[in-house]
């Protein structure tokens, strides 16, 4: 059974190891500062213990006052699983580090939601539009488009 | 006199028997030679995420058919899964085998599927795809006796199903599930020693286990790759732990260990229909639900193993009849970040070749 | 009774002038031997469609008439009235030209085919040389199809084509050379009728290796990388549309009947048989050859480029080395072996060295799978 683990463990391993950027523990998932996603992520991935080497699935939600991102983490060695958020308070350039680098399956989920919400992750090799066409305006998945 | 060469720059555009769809995959020539390959999709794109925020949660589910259209069930269940824990519902038991029942002839129908659609790519003229689309017919016909569609079936809801089964349903699956593995011998018979199908599969398309793993793939893909992760074992949604069935892995991860692990899922898949039916309580097949949901603030996240590989379905809900985002985890749409690497160095024969035993469907792909 | 010489022969008697009387009999010959050949495409198409159709467990056309025996008339009839495309930047005589070498190589060589004692157009002392000539004039047409048509994708099937027809000749070629040493005369009258026991049994062989050189030769699967529909969207001919792609389909289905034809008079003792008229078993025959390509297109999967290439080279040339070798000791020790008496002795010795050197050579000759590439 993949076990979801305790948020406010892995909160408090993340903020002993690098302090200062959990922001918010809540309803099974941990947010974090968007500055400092890619080192969180990269000592999920890294510490003996934890090692989320699977990465299922990114996301991309408009809530209307900010962006978050959420990305859904699982290890195969120990079955079990995490799910970490970012914000994005500033709706107009939504920035974000790419994971790339730690898990090559973001390289397709982070262009679509580029695509489609309009975050962008820096340090992506290839950020191009996957499904509209180059040239299309706005981004379809914001609450505000239509 | 100077001898100068060209990479050849070449389309395998949408319009191509073999893409399995509208894909588009550019590849750079050498010669027959790829050297590389750049993949660009959204032929099919139809906005089905944003199409979902101005629906009901019931009205959803029909979109969420035309997702994996060769899968309808397992995709009906994957999003009524999620709705149900996001929403704190029960389903009643006999909803639960029934639901096992569809999503297990389901996956035997995508596997004969794409198995067949393998022997079309590497040149048998039909032959074993018609031979297998005998069988799905007849998966088919059953489907068609329950809810009345072969393609699209829209048949689980929010609690249960839509509505029991007939009568003649339950001997027509027993004649089919036993008669069945007589057939997938026929099939290993013609194809697995055949010496051209073994010359042309086997060594090629190379998925090692640690860049599976890193690009998210998931399904047969993964499995034939070495690691053994089936997510009705791993992490098992609605009754699975009470079957007993393997899981088959590969140990060389190339195009012919992806085929013998589909043909073993559907042996697998008959053995879990046999206890599914054996263990099929009376009962009634929807719990009351009602017609306009409104589940509670919050999220959920629901995935299945659906025969393309992992399908899950991210909701946010708002307190309204409307689900705020509903993010569709697509398992064709991460296995092809593992494309680029399985194609270079072989020949354009190979890349339909390896392409096919990936097994995507553009409907998911696109969204 | 050579028939046409006599009418030659009446047609001066009654005072015809003689460039007529050269003309004409030329003329009816031809349109006899047209006429054969355009009903034997027809079965051969009407049987190759029912019974793909029954190996695929289905019923194969059968509403155009009786059985869907005219399928192939309402084919003919939406192919002629279709539009004829040709791309804008084509090489338009070479894209014209190319399904008219197509199906002309195919017709020459019936030239010299006899189905029955005596009935042949002409009977050419230098009969098989002459086939194997007109037969390398297809890889031609390929090219020129390939070529004249502007497209990627046609240029690669039209390389790949030209490299396997290459190939394919010479252990054909050779297999041929095994069955002359056997009979002496290239001319095909006297291939048959030095068969007493049927060169199939002499040369097995020989006869292995023609029968996939020939397959690959005419493009069948598991041979057809050429117009691979799955892969290259049927190849050399994409940009082919109405009469031009019949007259391709017409040359693929012409070469077959006539590859057929050449088998059963080089290796089935063409026109010999008992109790049935000559003609009539000579048709059987090539019928006979022609279901066992049907059953290798129904059954097998495709091979790639590079495995087909060392198949021929590496596997069917030394196989059709040793085997021309093997023939030539036997018909040294033995002269005549097919002429009079009866070989039962070289039968035996042939099939037994045929099996001991296909079974070594396919363990030991070459290696199929896998064959990346470092790029």
């Amino acid at each position: 059974m993949t076990v979801a683990l305790s948020v406010k463990e892995i909160a408090s391993k993340i903020g002993e190891a690098i302090p200062q950027t959990v922001t918010s523990v809540a309803d099974g998932s941990i947010t974090v500062t968007s500055q400092h996603l890619f080192q969180v992520a990269k000592f999920l991935k890294e510490t003996p213990g934890l090692e989320f080497d699977f990465l299922v699935n990114i996301s991309g939600v408009d809530y209307l006052d900010y962006i978050e991102v959420v990305y859904h983490l699982v290890s195969l060695k120990h079955n079990h699983s995490l799910v970490l958020k970012t914000v994005c308070p500033d709706r107009d350039n939504p920035v974000v580090p790419s994971v790339v680098s730690l898990w090559r399956g973001a390289d397709f989920l982070e262009r679509e939601e580029y695509d489609l919400v309009g975050v962008r992750f820096e340090g992506h090799p290839n950020l191009k539009r996957i499904y509209l066409w180059e040239g299309f305006q706005g981004h379809p998945l914001r609450r505000d488009y239509l | 006199m100077v001898l100068k060469a060209e990479p050849m720059l070449i389309s395998m555009g949408p319009h191509h028997p073999s893409t399995h769809g509208v894909f588009r995959m550019r590849l750079v020539l050498d010669g027959e030679v790829i050297t590389d390959m750049e993949p660009m999709v959204g032929y099919l794109h139809r906005g089905i995420e944003k199409l979902a925020e101005t629906r009901t949660y019931t009205q959803v589910i029909p979109l969420t058919d035309r997702l994996d259209y060769l899968g309808s069930m397992t995709n009906n269940w994957a999003y009524v899964l999620a709705v149900e824990k996001l929403a704190g519902i029960k389903v009643p038991e006999r909803a639960e085998y029934l639901r096992v029942i569809m999503g297990e002839l389901m996956r035997i129908s995508s596997h004969l599927m794409a198995v067949g659609f393998l022997g079309n790519e590497l040149g048998c003229t039909f032959t074993p795809l018609l031979y297998m689309f005998r069988e799905r017919e007849k998966i088919m016909d059953l489907f068609e006796m329950v809810c009345g569609q072969r393609l699209t079936y829209n048949y689980m809801r929010i609690g249960g199903l839509s509505h029991d089964i007939p009568e003649e349903f339950l001997p027509a699956v027993k004649k089919f599930v036993a008669e069945m593995p007589h057939y997938i011998d026929e099939y290993e018979q013609l194809l697995s020693e055949n010496e051209i199908l073994l010359a042309r599969t086997k060594g090629v398309g190379i998925l090692p286990q640690e860049l599976a793993i890193s690009s998210s793939v998931t399904g047969p893909v993964l499995r034939a790759s070495g690691v053994k992760w089936d997510l009705r074992k791993a992490d098992p949604y609605s009754i699975y732990e009470r079957f007993e069935f393997d899981i088959p892995t590969g140990t060389v991860s190339d195009v012919y260990d992806r085929y013998l692990v589909r043909i073993t899922e559907m042996r697998q898949s008959v053995r879990i229909l046999e206890q599914a039916i054996k263990q099929l309580p009376p009962g009634e097949a929807r719990t009351k639900v009602p017609l306009l949901l409104r589940p509670p603030v919050g999220e959920a996240y629901a995935h299945i193993e659906a025969p393309k590989g992992e399908l899950g379905f991210y909701l946010v809900s708002d307190g309204s009849i409307a689900p705020y985002r509903c993010r569709i985890r697509a398992p064709s749409f991460t296995n092809i970040t593992a494309l680029r690497d399985m194609l270079i160095g072989w020949k354009i024969a190979d890349a339909v070749v390896i392409f096919g035993s990936i097994d995507i469907v553009l409907g998911e792909v696109d969204r | 009774m050579p028939l046409l010489p006599h009418f030659q022969k009446w047609l001066v008697e009654n005072g015809v002038p003689h460039w007529a009387a050269y003309v004409v009999p030329a003329l009816t010959g031809i349109i006899v031997a047209l006429l054969f050949l355009f009903l034997m495409i027809i079965v051969y198409i009407y049987l190759e469609r029912r019974g793909l159709g029954r190996f695929q467990i289905r019923p194969g056309p059968n509403r155009a008439g009786p059985f869907g025996i005219l399928q192939a008339f309402a084919d003919f009839i939406k192919v002629l009235t279709k539009e004829d495309i040709t791309p804008t930047n084509a090489d338009w005589p070479v894209h014209f030209l190319a399904p008219v070498v197509a199906f002309f190589s195919a017709i020459m060589i019936l030239a010299v085919i006899p189905i029955q004692k005596n009935a042949f157009i002409t009977n050419l002392n230098i009969g098989i040389l002459y086939v194997s000539a007109i037969s390398s004039l297809g890889a031609i047409a390929i090219f020129m199809a390939g070529f004249g048509s502007c497209n990627k994708y046609s240029l690669i099937a039209a390389m790949r084509g030209v490299a396997q027809l290459i190939s394919y000749e010479v252990p054909v070629l050779l297999a041929i050379a095994g069955v002359l040493l056997i009979s002496g005369s290239l001319a095909m009258g006297d291939i048959v009728r030095s068969q007493n026991v049927p060169f199939i049994l002499l040369q097995p062989m020989g006869f292995l290796i023609f029968f996939i050189g020939v397959g690959a030769e005419l493009n069948r699967s598991p041979f057809d990388l050429m117009e691979a529909e799955s892969e290259i969207v049927t190849g050399y001919h994409i940009e082919y549309s109405g009469m031009k792609f019949a007259l391709f389909y017409l040359g693929e289905y012409g070469h077959m009947v006539v590859a057929s034809a050449v088998m059963t008079t080089l290796y089935l003792s063409g026109w010999k048989g008992p109790f049935l008229p000559e003609a009539l078993w000579f048709i059987i025959k090539m019928v006979m050859v022609f279901l066992a390509f049907l059953w290798l297109r129904a059954t097998m999967p495709r091979i790639r480029v590079d495995q087909l290439m060392s198949l021929a080279w590496k596997f069917l040339l030394p196989l059709a080395l040793v085997n021309l070798f093997a023939t030539a000791l036997e018909v040294l020790w033995q002269d005549n072996i097919g002429w009079e008496q009866f070989p039962w002795p070289f039968v035996f010795l042939n099939l037994g060295l045929a099996a001991i050197f296909i079974l070594v050579g396919s363990k030991l000759l070459f290696k199929t799978g896998g064959g990346r590439v470092e790029v």
